[in-house]
């Protein structure tokens, strides 16, 4: 049986009291309750305080560019299905440089699990304004507040048709890891916006506001309903639910080509002579 | 008997130019005649001028040539633009039904091609099938190898189809026989079989290369002219458990095939320049996580969108020095299909054993050409997936490191998934086992390191093509699908009299300094041939080797070099 010491690794760099801990410990318990040893994970990580979070666990890791994770844990998953891949990223990452990619991520439907720790807030480039940043939300780049519309991703999710979407706290750690354990298990491509106090430079999504907030989607709420979760979706302000929000049995991208699952690309034996029909196409 | 004949195939987009090109071509092929062709588009799916080139010969061929000795017109802008290009005694083929011809007086020959396929075939789509019928007889070729060429490919399309072409070329082929020109001095012979031949263009050898080599895993975004690698090899996926994914754009490319590549296959991506420089970050990130991939640049006029369907070789500084920071790459630019195949396969050789990107650099006039060519020595074609980490280096090394300084400065693979090691690398500044730092004394470390590879890598790098006079006293110099133009220039320049010698560059970075060097030193006269506007490969061996080449042959119109355009620049002021 594996055991969260399998996972500790090492000091943080983050600010103390950052919501990342949180998420930390969510994460690591989540990777004992599915039983997985660090050998069988791959976590891809971009630019920012969140990316860093795969350094203080033990897993394999790609830690590579801002707004990239998507991309890279795509290539990976599909040379090598066995692989649990998870993408850890920012709101700043996900939503601003990668947002291309997660909106196709989404079509894809490759079974990755996509965590995105969302502060509202540029952390590591010390306090700008993010693509989730509240309208009016005064940073060192929107002095004048921001005028742009915060993007929602979760509504964003369920209008393209993703797999899995859910929304965790960073100060609900038990809530959290039960939700990332879900998207993990979730076959299909799986999203999991985390609201993250950044007690540095947000100082208004603190742990008090969103702990006067959040409340958890019980068994009376379906996530199979569309219609009904694209309204919980839009729900923000003095009542924002957390847990899991959509989920709908969609074909993976590996389902939809079951050879490269039966014949992992990366277990095939390469022999070229077997290739060679190949040039029949040049014959003249 | 030598025969060096060009047809000239013209029309609007969406004529069936191709088809036609292509069958005469491979008829000819299969008479054991050695083919190249290529082909002019404007970028429209329909309408606008559009020419393809059939150059045939008992010799190898290996380029175009401006002398053409066949016209098929399928418009009038065809004879408007293209007759001057007739040599004496050539032939414009047309259709007089639809084009009137009363103000040219060149060797025009009226084959009413619709007419004919509506009457002997019952449809004017066969009009095009009598027009090859047409153009077979005016040269005196063997109607056979016309009808198998046919039959082939149009059999798919089931025996009627199949039937009336062939019927609609036949009738095309008396037609002219009966009505034909007298003694058109150009004939055509079939010399032999082609079983010992294939034949193909520059990107369905890169893509095939690639296959062959063990490459599993492509992304890319669509792109003239390199759009044709990724269709070939998604063409594969069924047969060979392969995957090519279409990305959403040229950023997601990259990374996916780093993906991939980290986790264990071997990967490759194919644009254009355009693509490339959306793709320049991840580049970069290959370098400094020393992930193996394959980058082809099809290279086509810029700046900008420039000219999409034509050819150009504008990126050669920006191949080699792409990318923020400093890191170890290679750069090839194979001058043909054979080239192209056996770089292809060690650019994924070199790109494993370095652990870095390799880039090889082609152009749209050698991604679209067709060239006959010897089948390819396929038994030579050697995987060589570099050093792994084993069992028995978890005594010697203990935990696995992803970046181990070593002496060569390899570190061993291992793929992620296995018991043995955990992997972790980062776009970060890293320590040996892959995690973040800033400690100075492990940068310069790495730096060195990641250096110390392309030491290695120099040794790999095969020695420059010379070709032409033993003691001459000028030195032709081209890289790249210049190949063929530049030794037919050579050829013609020595054998009337002058003493020149050509050097061909393929594996261009890391530059090969000492051979270079060798040949300059002892000439006082070098040109740089080169299909840009400022010289490229001119700037670089001055800065790689000290020598200023002395002068530049450019061509930058969007259009492939040719021996002609080489020999009136080379003759201009002398």
């Amino acid at each position: 049986m594996v055991s969260l010491k399998d996972y500790e690794n090492g000091d943080t760099a983050w600010c103390p009291g950052c919501g990342n801990f949180g998420i930390l410990q969510a994460v690591k318990k989540a990777l004992v309750k599915v039983n997985l040893e660090p050998h069988q994970v791959l976590m891809v990580s971009g630019i920012g305080q969140a990316a860093k979070l795969p350094h203080y666990l033990k897993c394999n890791l790609f830690n590579g560019l801002h707004g990239r994770t998507l991309p890279v844990a795509t290539g990976a998953k599909i040379v090598n299905p066995k692989l649990t891949v998870i993408a850890v990223g920012g709101d700043g990452d996900g939503y601003s440089e990668g947002g291309n990619h997660f909106i196709h991520a989404i079509r894809r439907n490759i079974d990755i699990t996509y965590l995105v720790h969302d502060n509202q807030i540029y952390g590591l480039t010390k306090g700008q304004a993010s693509a989730t940043s509240a309208e009016g939300f005064v940073t060192k780049t929107t002095p004048m507040g921001a005028f742009s519309k915060p993007l929602n991703p979760i509504a964003l999710a369920i209008s393209q048709g993703i797999s899995f979407v859910g929304r965790g706290f960073s100060g609900d750690i038990e809530h959290l890891s039960t939700l990332i354990t879900e998207a993990i298990e979730n076959r299909g491509f799986s999203l999991v916006d985390i609201l993250q106090p950044c007690v540095t430079f947000n100082n208004v999504n603190t742990y008090q506001w969103y702990r006067k907030r959040v409340y958890k989607l019980d068994n009376s709420y379906d996530p199979k309903d569309r219609n009904a979760a694209f309204q919980k979706a839009q729900e923000w302000g003095e009542r924002i639910p957390i847990g899991k929000i959509y989920a709908q049995d969609r074909l993976t991208y590996i389902e939809h080509d079951p050879e490269i699952e039966r014949n992992p690309i990366i277990e095939q034996k390469h022999n070229p002579e077997n290739f060679n029909k190949i040039l029949d196409d040049f014959k003249i | 008997m030598s025969i060096d004949i060009s047809f000239k195939i013209g029309g609007e987009a969406g004529q069936g130019l191709q088809t036609i090109g292509y069958i005469l071509a491979k008829s000819m092929a299969r008479g054991g005649l050695c083919v190249f062709t290529n082909q002019d588009n404007e970028s429209r799916i329909r309408g606008g001028h559009n020419f393809y080139q059939i150059r045939i010969s008992n010799n190898k061929v290996e380029n175009l040539t401006e002398e053409i000795h066949v016209i098929i017109a399928l418009d009038k802008k065809t004879i408007i633009e293209h007759k001057d290009e007739l040599v004496k005694n050539g032939v414009i083929i047309f259709d007089g039904d639809k084009i009137s011809v009363t103000d040219f007086d060149e060797n025009l020959l009226n084959v009413p091609f619709e007419r004919i396929a509506k009457e002997k075939a019952d449809s004017t789509k066969m009009a095009n099938s009598v027009a090859i019928g047409a153009a077979i007889s005016l040269v005196g070729y063997d109607f056979d190898l016309l009808e198998s060429v046919l039959k082939d490919e149009f059999d798919s399309k089931g025996a009627e189809i199949s039937d009336k072409n062939i019927q609609a070329s036949r009738a095309g082929f008396n037609y002219v026989s009966e009505n034909g020109i007298d003694k058109f001095p150009y004939r055509i012979k079939k010399i032999g079989d082609s079983q010992d031949f294939i034949f193909l263009n520059g990107n369905e050898a890169i893509a095939s290369a690639a296959l062959l080599s063990g490459c599993k895993f492509v992304s890319a975004y669509p792109m003239s002219p390199s759009t044709s690698i990724q269709q070939f090899f998604a063409s594969k996926m069924k047969d060979y458990c392969v995957v090519f994914e279409q990305a959403e754009d040229e950023i997601s490319a990259i990374n996916m095939i780093i993906g991939a590549s980290f986790a264990g296959a071997r990967s490759m991506t194919a644009t254009s320049g355009g693509g490339f420089s959306l793709m320049v970050e991840g580049l970069s990130l290959a370098g400094m996580t020393e992930t193996p991939i394959v980058i082809v640049i099809c290279e086509r006029p810029g700046p900008a969108t420039g000219f999409p369907t034509r050819t150009e070789q504008g990126e050669l500084e920006f191949a080699i020095y792409a990318g923020h920071g400093e890191f170890p790459r290679a750069v090839f630019a194979p001058g043909n299909v054979e080239q192209a195949f056996y770089l292809t396969s060690k650019a994924f050789n070199l790109a494993e054993k370095y652990q870095i990107p390799v880039i090889i650099l082609s152009d749209q006039y050698l991604a679209d050409s067709y060239f006959t060519t010897e089948k390819f020595d396929t038994s030579s074609i050697k995987v060589d997936r570099g050093e792994f980490f084993t069992e028995s280096q978890v005594k010697k090394f203990g935990a696995y490191k992803r970046h181990l300084i070593t002496e060569s400065g390899i570190s061993p693979r291992l793929f992620p998934g296995q018991k043995l090691g955990l992997v972790v690398t980062d776009s970060d500044e890293h320590t040996e086992d892959g995690h973040i730092t800033e400690l100075a004394d492990v940068k310069i470390n790495n730096v060195n390191k990641r250096f110390r590879k392309l030491e290695l890598l120099k040794k790999d790098i095969g020695t420059p093509f010379v070709y032409g006079s033993k003691d001459a006293d000028t030195l032709l110099i081209g890289w790249g699908s210049t190949y063929g133009a530049l030794k037919e220039a050579t050829k013609i320049l020595n054998d009337q009299g002058s003493n020149v010698k050509m050097l061909h560059l393929n594996e261009i970075w890391p530059f090969p300094v000492e051979a270079v060097s060798n040949e300059l030193k002892i000439l006082d006269n070098s040109i740089s041939v080169e299909s840009n506007s400022t010289g490229q490969m001119a700037h670089l061996i001055r800065a790689e080797t000290g020598i200023e080449v002395n002068k530049k042959i450019l061509r930058f119109d969007g259009r492939p070099l040719t021996p002609q355009y080489i020999l009136r620049e080379f003759w201009k002021g002398r």
